[in-house]
């Protein structure tokens, strides 16, 4: 409450101070009593229940809660979400399979076995060119219980392969449902794109690509896969497996080759991923 | 029990249980349980922007013992380790764990001697969450990924005998660390 009287002992500070110390009494003149504002009878009559006001003010308040699950508030645009393998413009991967993003991690959370890539047709065994140049990731694995999403790895991918999308969404039930496989990572295949395995641009080299010289699949590529794709289903038909029918699941319509391919070059998902996990994590004894 | 063992098998213990599933799931609290950073954002998702309470998660009990879930929220040292479990103990049944974050998940890119390498070594854990830190909604997803869970088990039965059948197949399981397999 402002004082409206100036109190002396204040007015004169080091004496009083003085004063005070020495336990003298000052007398100071009583402080005139001000007289309190008078309310009105309404005032009187909703002071209990003023603090209510507030509430009932806030019913008519534009609502500030996100209501996740059916409006999702976007991310920021560079919000450092799940990984993606990106492709070129003709279907062929970017990943060379140099492992640097792997060596970037601080969390250990990547895996990269890479591999060569085989121009020699398949029909003389040959396993298929998957990436321009002369290396491709064969296994690509990104633990999710171990990622702490700094983007180390895509600060280290020296061909722009690995990138973060803002997909934020990756809650599981076992933790190794939450090491994603190189079939996961990859982007799906864009309308004009053709699967790998198939052979580069006729006529280009790697640097090609990368100059953004290829802007597409030229038909020599696309009848190579259409090649492959035809002889995997004669395979698959003549020895009586009908799970290269299955559905990829990316809404492409892969053909059964990429499947097979793809199987060879990741056997067995979950014992991989149970081997990721055992090799990334869990020895406490 | 009741009337379900009056009625054809399977009939009313289905329905019972998914309207069980259903209560269980809207009236959830979980404990107040945080370790280290990620309870920033479980705090977070308690604030009226992103409201858990509209998941009938009204407030973090305060005592694991009218607590549903706990949601281990950072990284678990050794020394924390049997607390945690005690919490988890003292809770009652039926009850579930979220692992929030990396380093409660796995260790994270916490890989030493201090750390638990994932709380799942000590509690059994149902979804696990990763981010370091989730973002509220990550969380608000993982929650909602436990309540799908909860609609789909069973949750009519002798409660002590499920919760030991659970605790025995864990102790059966393989152990994280002895899986072994192809490397890829």
């Amino acid at each position: 409450m402002a004082d409206p009287t100036p109190d002396p002992a204040r007015e004169s500070d080091v004496p009083a101070r003085r004063e005070h110390g020495s336990g003298a009494s000052v007398a100071r003149p009583e402080p005139a009593r001000q007289e309190e504002p008078r309310s009105g009878f309404l005032a009187d009559l909703f002071a209990p229940v003023a603090g209510f006001g507030v509430s009932f003010k806030t019913q008519f308040r534009k609502v500030a809660t996100e209501e996740y699950p059916e409006e999702k508030r976007p991310t920021a645009p560079r919000y450092h979400g799940r990984h993606q393998l990106n492709r070129h413009p003709d279907g062929l991967e970017k990943c060379v399979g140099c492992e640097l993003c792997a060596w970037a991690c601080p969390a250990d959370a990547i895996l990269v076995e890479g591999a060569d890539n085989d121009d020699t047709p398949l029909a003389e065994g040959g396993r298929g060119r998957f990436s321009p140049g002369e290396r491709y990731g064969r296994v690509y694995q990104i633990n999710y219980l171990r990622c702490i999403f700094c983007g180390l790895c895509i600060e280290a991918c020296p061909t722009r392969a690995l990138t973060m999308t803002n997909e934020y969404e990756m809650a599981d039930h076992t933790r190794a449902d939450l090491i994603f496989e190189k079939h996961q990572l990859l982007a799906p295949l864009a309308p004009g794109m053709v699967p790998a395995p198939h052979p580069m641009v006729e006529g280009t080299d790697e640097a090609d690509y990368y100059r953004g010289a290829v802007s597409g699949p030229t038909p020599a590529q696309e009848a190579y896969v259409r090649d492959r794709e035809a002889a995997a289903e004669g395979a698959a038909r003549s020895s009586g497996a009908t799970e290269s029918l299955l559905d990829p699941g990316d809404g492409s319509p892969r053909p059964a080759g990429h499947h097979a391919t793809h199987r060879t070059a990741s056997p067995a998902t979950s014992a991989a991923a149970a081997t990721s996990a055992a090799t990334n994590g869990g020895d406490r004894r | 029990m009741g009337i379900e063992e009056k009625l054809p098998s399977g009939v009313m213990t289905a329905k019972v249980s998914t309207v069980a599933g259903h209560l269980l799931k809207t009236s959830m609290w979980p404990a107040t349980f945080g370790l280290a950073c990620c309870a920033i954002e479980m705090m977070a998702v308690g604030t009226p922007d992103y409201d858990i309470a509209r998941f009938g998660m009204e407030r973090f009990a305060a005592t694991p013992r009218q607590a549903d879930l706990m949601i281990v929220a950072g990284r678990v040292s050794q020394k924390m380790a049997p607390v945690v479990r005690q919490v988890y103990d003292q809770m009652p049944e039926p009850k579930w764990v979220l692992s929030m974050g990396v380093c409660a998940s796995s260790g994270g890119m916490f890989n030493n001697y201090a750390i638990v390498q994932g709380v799942d070594h000590i509690v059994p854990v149902d979804v696990y969450l990763p981010g370091c830190p989730p973002r509220p909604q990550m969380l608000l997803n993982a929650i909602l990924t436990l309540h799908e869970q909860i609609t789909r088990e069973p949750h009519i039965g002798d409660r002590r005998k499920i919760a030991q059948a659970v605790e025995r197949a864990a102790m059966e399981a393989t152990p994280t660390h002895a899986m072994k397999g192809l490397l890829a």
